[in-house]
Parts: C-alpha cells; sequence; structure tokens
C-alpha cells in the first residue's frame, strides 16, 4: 500500500468514492502504524456509523454495476446464474442433506449424503492405522499442526523453538510407531491418510528450502562444477514431470538395488518429493538473488567480508524476502502435489478418501467424499497463502522505512 | 473401469518392462529358496494387494485389510509362521505391480492379476492356482426371467465403446448365430444410469464388476441377475518371482488347502473336532498323519493353521463377495468342480 492511497482514503469526502473504501461523515480516526497486521481491503474501509448511509447501497450499485449497458447486462447476467445455480447447490449442500443414518437413507434423499463421513471419517483421516490406536495419529497432526502454527507466531521465533520442534517430533515418532511407553509397535505400512499428507509436504518442503538456496547460489557460483551440477539438477528436475520422478522413485529404483535390499516405500516418495520441489524453488530463489543491485554485492566486497558472510548477512536476507510470494506458491504446490502420492500406493488423504468411496454399499456417494476432501486441502493451501500476505507486510515494512 | 485399468496397466508394463527386462536377468538367477528363506527369516509376508477393490483387497472401515485376495495372502502366512496375521501389506497401483514384485519389494503379488502367458514368461513371474475366475458377463433385469446369455438374441445391450468388452460381445453373438442391438455410452456411469433406467435389456462387463455395480446403483439389488456365462477368462491368480520354488509351491499349495478343505466340508468352526476324523485324507491334509509339513519344510500343522484361521474356500468367498458380502456374488465358475465349477485341488498327499 503506498502512501498515496492512504491520503486518500482518509481524505475524500462521501460522494466520489474509490472502489473498495467508503468512507462518511468525518474522517475516521485510523491508527495506521498498525496496519501492516490487517488486509489492505479492510483497513481502508472504517466502520460506517448507520441512518444516513441506507441509500448508499444503491448508490454504489449504480455507480459499480449499472453504470454502462454492457455492465448493466453482465450484471443481470450474473445475478441469473446465481439465481439457478445458489438456491440447488445449498438445496443439496445443506437443506435436503443427510447427516446421519445408513445409506438407505441416503439413497431415499435429494441432497448430499453426509453420513458417509460419519461413517467413513477414520479410514479417511487415518488409513489403515490399527483403529483402537487412531488416536496416536490424531494426537500427533494435532501436535504437528499446532506447532506448524505456532511457529509462524513472531513472538516464538526465538532459539528455543528449534528445540520445540526437536522434541514434537521425537514425540510424533513415538506416537506415529510406538513401541516405547508401552504403546504398541505400528509399522510404517500400517500409517495412512491425514498424517502421510502432512509428514510429506512438511518434510519435503522443510528439506528442500535450505537445498534450495545452495542450489540456487551454486547455480550463480563462478566454480564451473558446482555450476553444471546445479543446471543440470534443477534442469533435469523441471523437464519431468512430478508423477515420472515418483515413478522411478518407487518403481524403478528398488529394480537397480541388489535383491533383498529395500528402501522404505514413505521414505523413496518423499525423497522424490523434496528433489522435485527442491529444484523449482531453487528458480524462485535465483530470481531474488538476480534482483539484488549489483552494488549491494560490491559494498560487501569492498567492507572485506567473506563469500558466506556476504552471502548470510548482506545478499540472502534482501533476496529471500523478494521471493516470499513466489516461494509460497511452491509450498502451496507442493501441498497438492503429495495427492499424486497415490499412483505409487501410498495412502495419502485423498487415496485414503478413493478407498472409502470403493464401498459398493456408498460408492453413489463419492461427491461428497470427494467435496470433504477438498475441503481439508483447501483449508491447509488457504491458511497457507493467508500466512504468506502476513509474512509480506511484515518483511515489507522494512522497505517502507 | 476395470478394462480401462487394465489398459494403462498394459501400456505402463510395457514402458517398464524395457528396463525391468534388464534388471530381471540378475533376479532370474536368484538361489533357489531365497524368497522363502527371507520371508521365514523376516517374519512376515510381504503382500502386494489393491488399493481398494471391494471384495478383493480393501481395508475396511476400522482399517482392516478384507478381501479374497487378502485371504489369500493370510492364508500363507498361516502356512508360514502359524499366524495369519503375519503379514504386511503394500497397496501397489496397476503399473507398480509387476516391479514390485520383480524387484523384490514383495514376497506374494495378490492384487486381482490375469494370468497371461506373457506374465508368465517374459516378466519373469510363477502364477499361482487361480484364487478367482473372473470373465466378462451379463446382467439382465429378474423380470425377465432369463436363465441364460444364449437367449439374449434380439437383446439391446449396454456396452462401453472401443474396448475389448465391445469386441468380445460382438464375438460371442456372432459365434452363437445371435442378433444385438449395441447401445455405446462412452462413460461409466452414465452407461450403468442407462441400464437401470431401462434402455437397455443387458449390462455387460466383468462380472465382479457388474456385481459391484449391482450392489451401488441398484434400487434394488435383487431385482437383477448375473447370468452365468462368462464370454472372456480372466484368470485372476497370485503370483511370485521365478526361481525360488520352494516358495512357490507354498504358496500354490496354501491356496490348494482351502480348496480341499472346502471339497472335505472342513470349515474354520469344524477343524478342530475333525482332527479326530479318521478319514484318511483328512488326517493327512490337516497334519494327523504327518508328512505334508515336511515336503513343504513347515510345521505339519500348516493346513489346520489355514483352515482355522482363514477359512476354506467357499468361507472365503462368502465372506468377501459372496452371500455374505455386499456383492453377493453366486459361485459360478468359482464353485467346487463337485458342483460343476472349476476349483479342483489335486490330491495333498
Amino acid at each position: 500500500m503506498s502512501k498515496d492511497t492512504r491520503t486518500d482514503s482518509t481524505t475524500t469526502s462521501a460522494g466520489a468514492t474509490p472502489a473498495g473504501a467508503i468512507p462518511t461523515g468525518p474522517v475516521q480516526p485510523v491508527t495506521w502504524a498498525a496496519s501492516y497486521e490487517e488486509e489492505p481491503s479492510q483497513a481502508s474501509v472504517p466502520p460506517q456509523p448507520g441512518g444516513m448511509t441506507a441509500l448508499k447501497p444503491f448508490g454504489w450499485a449504480k455507480d459499480n454495476l449499472f453504470n454502462t449497458p454492457l455492465n448493466t447486462a453482465l450484471t443481470v447476467a450474473c445475478l441469473a446464474v446465481l439465481w439457478y445455480a445458489v438456491p440447488p447447490m445449498a438445496n443439496w449442500l445443506l437443506l435436503n442433506a443427510v447427516w446421519t443414518g445408513g445409506s438407505e437413507i441416503c439413497r431415499e434423499a435429494a441432497g448430499a449424503c453426509w453420513s458417509i463421513i460419519a461413517v467413513k471419517h477414520r479410514l479417511i483421516f487415518f488409513g489403515t492405522y490399527p483403529y483402537d490406536e487412531q488416536w496416536r495419529p490424531f494426537l500427533a497432526c494435532g501436535l504437528f499442526v499446532a506447532l506448524l502454527g505456532a511457529s509462524g507466531v513472531r513472538a516464538f521465533w526465538r532459539p528455543w523453538l528449534a528445540g520445540v520442534w526437536a522434541l514434537v517430533l521425537v514425540a510424533m515418532g513415538v506416537l506415529m510407531w510406538g513401541g516405547v511407553f508401552g504403546l504398541t509397535y505400528v509399522a510404517n505400512d500400517k500409517w495412512g491418510g491425514l498424517p502421510i499428507t502432512l509428514m510429506l509436504s512438511v518434510f519435503s518442503i522443510a528439506i528442500a528450502f535450505p537445498l534450495s538456496i545452495l542450489l540456487a547460489l551454486g547455480r550463480q557460483s563462478s566454480l564451473p562444477a558446482i555450476r553444471t551440477f546445479c543446471v543440470g539438477f534443477i534442469e533435469t528436475m523441471r523437464g519431468v514431470p512430478l508423477v515420472s520422478v515418483l515413478f522411478m522413485a518407487s518403481v524403478m529404483f528398488p529394480l537397480f538395488l541388489p535383491e533383498g535390499v529395500t528402501v522404505d516405500k514413505l521414505l523413496r516418495a518423499l525423497a522424490g518429493m523434496t528433489l522435485f520441489t527442491a529444484a523449482y524453488l531453487a528458480e524462485a530463489v535465483r530470481g531474488g538473488l538476480q534482483a539484488i543491485p549489483k552494488g549491494q554485492y560490491e559494498a560487501a566486497d569492498a567492507l572485506g567480508l567473506s563469500y558466506w558472510q556476504k552471502t548470510r548477512l548482506i545478499v540472502l536476507p534482501q533476496a529471500l524476502r523478494i521471493v516470499i510470494p513466489p516461494i509460497v506458491n511452491q509450498f502451496i504446490s507442493a501441498f497438492k502435489d503429495t495427492s499424486l502420492v497415490t499412483i505409487v500406493g501410498l495412502y495419502d488423504l485423498l487415496t485414503a478418501a478413493t478407498v472409502a468411496t470403493t464401498d459398493p454399499e456408498w460408492r453413489p456417494f463419492f461427491a461428497e467424499v470427494y467435496i470433504f476432501a477438498g475441503l481439508m486441502f483447501w483449508i491447509f493451501c488457504f491458511s497457507m497463502s493467508r500466512y504468506s500476505q502476513w509474512l509480506e507486510r511484515l518483511a515489507n515494512r522494512y522497505n517502507r522505512r | 473401469m476395470k478394462t480401462s485399468l487394465r489398459s494403462l496397466a498394459a501400456a505402463a508394463t510395457l514402458s517398464v518392462s524395457a528396463i525391468a527386462l534388464s534388471a530381471l536377468t540378475m533376479a532370474g538367477t536368484a538361489q533357489a529358496g531365497a524368497t522363502f528363506d527371507g520371508v521365514k527369516q523376516k517374519g512376515y509376508v510381504q503382500c502386494g494387494v489393491n488399493l481398494g477393490l471391494y471384495g478383493f483387497s480393501a481395508p475396511d472401515d476400522k482399517g482392516h485389510w478384507a478381501g479374497l485376495d487378502v485371504d489369500m495372502c493370510r492364508a500363507v502366512a498361516a502356512a508360514m509362521f502359524g499366524d495369519s496375521e503375519k503379514v504386511k501389506y503394500t497397496p501397489l497401483s496397476a503399473q507398480q505391480r509387476l516391479p514390485a514384485l520383480q524387484s523384490g519389494e514383495i514376497d506374494l503379488l495378490a492384487r486381482n492379476t490375469t494370468r497371461t502367458l506373457t506374465r508368465d514368461t517374459a516378466n519373469g513371474l510363477n502364477f499361482g492356482p487361480t484364487n478367482y475366475y473372473d470373465g466378462q458377463g451379463f446382467m439382465v433385469s429378474a423380470k425377465l426371467g432369463l436363465k441364460s446369455a444364449k437367449q439374449l438374441n434380439g437383446a439391446t445391450v449396454c456396452v462401453l465403446p472401443g474396448t475389448t468388452t465391445e469386441q468380445n460381445v460382438s464375438d460371442y453373438f456372432r459365434a452363437n448365430k445371435m442378433n444385438f442391438k449395441p447401445v455405446v455410452i462412452e462413460k461409466n456411469e452414465e452407461l450403468n444410469k442407462a441400464f437401470f433406467a431401462g434402455r437397455c435389456d443387458a449390462l455387460t462387463s466383468d462380472a465382479s464388476q457388474l456385481a459391484a455395480i449391482r450392489a451401488a446403483e441398484a434400487q434394488n439389488p435383487n431385482d437383477y441377475v448375473i447370468l452365468p456365462e462368462l464370454i472372456s477368462k480372466e484368470p485372476l491368480s497370485p503370483a511370485v518371482r521365478q526361481g525360488d520354488e520352494e516358495w512357490t509351491n507354498l504358496v500354490t499349495w496354501a491356496f490348494y488347502v482351502m480348496v480341499q478343505a472346502e471339497e472335505k466340508g472342513l470349515t474354520s468352526e469344524n477343524v478342530d473336532n475333525a482332527l479326530t476324523s479318521p478319514d484318511p485324507d483328512v488326517k493327512r491334509l490337516l497334519g494327523v498323519t504327518a508328512g505334508n509339513g515336511k515336503a513343504l519344510n513347515v510345521d505339519e500343522k500348516w493346513a489346520y493353521n489355514i483352515v482355522k484361521q482363514v477359512g476354506n474356500y467357499g468361507e472365503s468367498y462368502e465372506r468377501n463377495v459372496g452371500a455374505g458380502s455386499k456383492l453377493k456374488m453366486a459361485r459360478g465358475q468359482n464353485a467346487l468342480y463337485t458342483d460343476g465349477g472349476l476349483m479342483y485341488a489335486p490330491p495333498l498327499k
């Protein structure tokens, strides 16, 4: 948000209103200092006093929706689409939906059959994990998500957070595998559902990110061997689809190992995803590196900083700040890509959901299951996207000074 | 759907087999007994199964693997370790299944795999006895009162276009000098809807698939019957790697035990009483008269454990795909030979 629009929205009087800002009456006192924590669009909409603004929506609609014949036609067309689409959808999703009971009730009903979620949610979330022990992956996922959330809060960005991470990871391992503290041992071929999706995505992102920085730096290196290797790796990975990387990792790789030697399936898929994500991230990071003015490098050299000092103190802090949006974009895409592991027979959330629909009794209600799985993915991706917006504003605060 | 899966699998197999073959030349020379000893040492059977095919291998609502193929894995574990739970399941996609077996990632493949000559030879596999005879069949409304596919002369048949399914139907009708009118619809769901809406007299697909469609989509599954004739061969069989006859033998005979037990009327419930049976066949089967176990290099109680823990073939069939399941498939070709089916166990002696 630039300084101009701020002055604009605070001083414009009622009447000609810029889109998105509806100031009324006296100028609202706005505390801009804290605005980086809020959405720009929200920040510029001060609370409206009632009464005199009763006619405002009509005025706004006239100015924005019906101001030209074309706009009027488009508005009417959109309203017509909504009129035809929304009521049946609401009927199907909510009003006529079945929330509990058996599949016979669902077959009679006109609406969605949410009771399939009630029946199958344990299978969808935890796959083939032993039924009576499913509180363990539940707790592990809860811990993991809570920690991920906490790690995003600025007040917690202290050295001890690394310690907490180590502790939680150990706790997760204990919960998922068991075998100690009286927990029965559960081999990881029985893991499935949400834990697989979360672990694959978070670990592949967490390992890929530092790897990608090294690759991006290597690609700019003046040492030919390193540069060639990095360019070769990045271009190879970017040149093939993720599905084929997973295939290589899961199907071809074991054929090259001596008989009897096997690497865990989950680990192979994780490695494949990590390398793939790292290549794409590296290109995003390279974009940041190239955006740093040459003067910064030269100034660092002039100060007598070594290569690593220069990179760590001058280049990377600036470069990474620039590339937050593309990096988060990659994170989100990596999260969604985990659903591809179904082709190598791993039980992620989407696979478990698909399997839930193979039961002939419930097969007609596959749409509900996919909507539910989609909602799960949306929750995680949307949270990431919102978080990145907050992170961006936080980072750009320094630039504005 | 199964047909498209199969063609997908075929395409993938082709692409993979090029490289796989080079690896196979090594795998094929594995020492005799390597798999058998490896399994014994590990303490469990690593079994490749379908990701989720109801009735054959799929986790139930509580995440337990269940199905006809899963019972095959359990029978082998019961024979080897006396405990049918000593199995680790590796869910495999259609593309992965053969390489997974070739690379040694799994010891046994029980994943609704059709036995063919190419797979038996070029792909380096050995197949055990067929544990489910599938094939393309016809489903009709029970109201028509049909008893045989031979009565379908002049019928309209709902069929997917451009598949071997369509080819098989026209071959069958031509061979039997009958006419039919195909109703060709691109999408599976719409094809099924058209059938249940009465747009055609018969729906054709693999029999197991027809049963699943009937269970899932018919208003009342009892209003529809699957005719007994199967017009294509899909013998679904367990497979192992070539090069370990000891292991192949165990898998083969573990299945025959289930068939033989059904023929002798032994079930998981009455097998304890049968231990005192005077029948010499039963005595040999259950290890009361020793010999079979030693020949297979397992405990003499191996067959008893299979019957006790997994059940005979009929029990497994009814539980997973037959009357006791949601699929409600008739035995058909999967009945014992004494009942006109194809299930026949050689003498266990």
